[in-house]
């Protein structure tokens, strides 16, 4: 789950995180109101949203009057915001960014990640801050200085040190990098973060450290001990089929192509995508209907399946191991029946209980092409999808 | 021959008297698993599919003897079950749970390694060894005892894998679902080392996917150590970058960890790869010669 630059910033100052004075805002007369009590004469404004590359997309604006706050306020709110990383949509601002404008003197890197190759959480920080950092660690890798945390034993203040002498600062802003450093570590460790970053951390003209941007991302998996994190979650920013599959334990993915998915297990519903198109099809989406499907999940999974306009077809890929095919055929035939799906719909079962499924599928009155393996459903999917039978 | 897993190899269940362990452990029995009994804090002294239930994995080992430990229990009590059998002695532990927070994870792999206990998943299939023995919760009646060993992160494409090397009559020495979270207890590498010393593996599956850089580790591991012939399919190559397909470790990120870079590695290092997950047994015929 990710957050807000807002949202990450206020649990910076929760962990004595030192960031730019700042307040959001979601109407435009809020927005003068917190520009106003910032007591400045100039601020930068900051759209809201879960994608990097605002500044180029006209999302981060430096401005010098409460008129351009207001204006600002008034272009992005309630409109979509598109950048690079996002769809050719964009994501909705519903929330805007009003700061103080800090005067930059050099800016830095820092960021924690899980390292899966250390098996550790991995502080990296680096002199080339305010670019993009995969790229400064693809090209110039001597750049980027890092530390390993000690699972059992937690940080220690000499890692803090040693990386504030790489970053070649003076005493007073190491003591403030160390303070930096350790509540990074703390609010990573404490609030089951999966990746923090700023980028970039910057040296003030006056010689202070402090944290211009911030990103955070929450491992999903420990939301059941986060309570405070999850009521940060923003649904506006999520695919609206995403979220409902999630709602139901479904794990979606859309995708661009005409041939629906629905598979059980991670990695067979990856590889269904790719021999689909190894067989010259595009897949629709991924969808992992998980180990415990039962008719009511198979139901749901059509419904977002079929929610997409594109798909032509729909392919289902089920391996029982843990579930059993018989239940997901009846779901199948259930499904179809009640929402009447006129899409063809190419059904391979295999493994638990498969020829009891085969049986369910094969006795119902419905338009289902049954396949007797992955790659002949694959095949019979593909032409399904562009009208050859 | 087998890895890790035999006929004679004492396993207990934690989380047994559970709906999901219930219904696993009778498939296991029936397999020919040697379960001697499980762990449920709070119901010791009672019995459960005919066998003694315990409170503490300390109990079960002391009574029975085992040596595995096979656990369902509930992502938020993942940690503490693993170390706890850890710490009793159990020396083999299998873990299907999905969902563990990774911070968890990160102190539960150095602790296990610390005291040379073999953790395989979480979030995975488990183990099996054909006509012997199960611990976990694959299909058994797709296996057959033969000379294929396999190692996979993702549980359905390792039955696929299974299905097809038993169709073409080629059976399987040992399978290993590793999982397919960001910090597994047992490694591609691990496994690959089992089955090189293993005198029955005659050649190696290796199922991928995108994320991390554990194919690519495995890869360098391969081209130095191992001799056997090994094939290997990477699911993914039409995932989008940044998204999490599914497993929480399957996501790129900043262009590592594509299924592109996993093949080039794989396949430089010598291991003959397929593209499709349908090929994966035609794969193994081609490299043997079977």
């Amino acid at each position: 789950m990710n957050l807000h630059e807002y949202q990450a910033k206020q649990l910076f100052r929760e962990y004595g995180i030192a960031v730019s004075e700042g307040l959001s805002a979601s109407s435009s007369n809020e927005a003068e109101e917190m520009a106003l009590s910032l007591n400045v004469d100039k601020w930068v404004v900051k759209a809201q949203v879960h994608a990097g590359g605002r500044g180029k997309a006209g999302g981060v604006e430096v401005v010098s009057t409460i008129e351009e706050v207001k204006e600002f306020a008034e272009k992005w709110l309630g409109n979509n915001l598109v950048t690079f990383q996002t769809d050719e949509k964009g994501q909705p601002v519903n929330e805007i960014l009003i700061e103080t404008c800090t005067n930059i003197d050099q800016e830095l890197y820092l960021g924690a990640v899980i390292d899966r190759a250390s098996q550790r959480l991995v502080v990296m920080a680096s002199t080339e801050g305010g670019v993009n950092i995969e790229e400064v660690a693809e090209k110039t890798p001597e750049k980027i200085f890092k530390q390993e945390i000690d699972p059992i034993n937690g940080p220690d203040d000499s890692q803090a040190r040693s990386l504030s002498e790489e970053l070649g600062l003076n005493a007073l802003q190491a003591d403030q990098f160390l303070n930096i450093f350790n509540g990074l570590v703390n609010l990573f460790l404490e609030k089951d973060l999966s990746l923090v970053e700023v980028n970039p951390l910057v040296i003030t003209d006056q010689g202070d450290l402090i944290c211009l941007d911030a990103k955070i991302n929450v491992d999903s998996n420990a939301l059941y001990r986060q309570e405070d994190v999850e009521t940060l979650r923003d649904p506006s920013q999520e695919d609206p089929r995403e979220a409902r599959a999630a709602e139901w334990d479904l794990s979606y993915v859309a995708l661009d192509g005409n041939i629906g998915c629905m598979v059980n297990g991670a990695g067979l519903a990856m590889g269904t995508m790719d021999i689909i198109k190894l067989h010259g099809g595009e897949p629709a989406n991924f969808l992992d209907v998980g180990g415990t499907a039962d008719s009511k999940r198979v139901a749901e999974a059509f419904k977002i399946i079929l929610s997409d306009e594109n798909v032509k077809t729909v392919l289902i890929n089920i391996f029982g191991g843990i579930v059993r095919c018989d239940v997901i055929a009846d779901g199948i035939v259930e499904a179809l029946t009640v929402m009447g799906v006129e899409v063809p719909v190419v059904v391979r079962l295999e493994g638990n209980s498969a020829d009891k499924g085969i049986k369910i599928l094969d006795e119902c009155a419905l338009n289902i092409i049954p396949a007797a393996n992955l790659e002949e459903a694959a095949s019979l999917a593909v032409k399904a999808s562009k009208g050859v039978s | 021959m087998s890895i890790l897993l035999d006929k004679n190899t004492k396993v207990i269940c934690q989380g047994f008297t559970g709906g999901q362990a219930t219904q696993h452990c009778i498939q296991c029995i029936d397999y020919g698993t040697q379960l001697v009994g499980g762990v449920t804090p709070g119901k010791g002294g009672q019995e459960h599919l005919d066998l003694p239930v315990f409170n503490t994995v300390k109990e079960a080992v002391d009574a029975t003897g085992a040596t595995a430990s096979l656990i369902f229990v509930p992502a938020k009590f993942c940690k503490s079950s693993i170390l706890e059998a850890a710490e009793s002695g159990i020396s083999l532990i299998v873990c299907i749970t999905e969902g563990i927070p990774t911070i968890d994870m990160l102190e539960v792999k150095l602790r296990c390694d610390q005291m040379g206990v073999r953790l395989i998943g979480p979030n995975c299939p488990g183990i099996i060894t054909p006509g012997e023995s199960k611990m976990g919760i694959m299909p058994g009646d797709i296996h057959l005892p033969g000379k294929v060993g396999i190692i996979s992160r993702s549980g359905t494409l390792t039955y696929e894998a299974v299905k097809q090397t038993s169709d073409l009559g080629f059976g399987q020495t040992s399978c290993v679902g590793i999982g397919g979270d960001p910090i597994p207890g047992t490694s591609f590498i691990d496994v690959l080392e089992l089955f090189q010393d293993d005198q029955s593996t005659e050649a190696i599956v290796m199922v991928g996917e995108i994320g991390g850089t554990a194919e690519e580790s495995a890869a360098e591991f391969i081209q130095s150590n191992v001799t056997k012939p090994v094939v290997s399919y990477i699911a993914g190559v039409t995932a989008p970058p940044g998204k999490r397909m599914g497993h929480a470790g399957a996501i790129i990120a900043g262009g590592k960890g594509t299924a592109e870079d996993k093949y080039k590695a794989l396949e430089s290092a010598g291991v003959y790869t397929v593209k499709s997950p349908a090929d994966i047994g035609k794969g193994i015929a081609e490299v043997t010669g079977w």
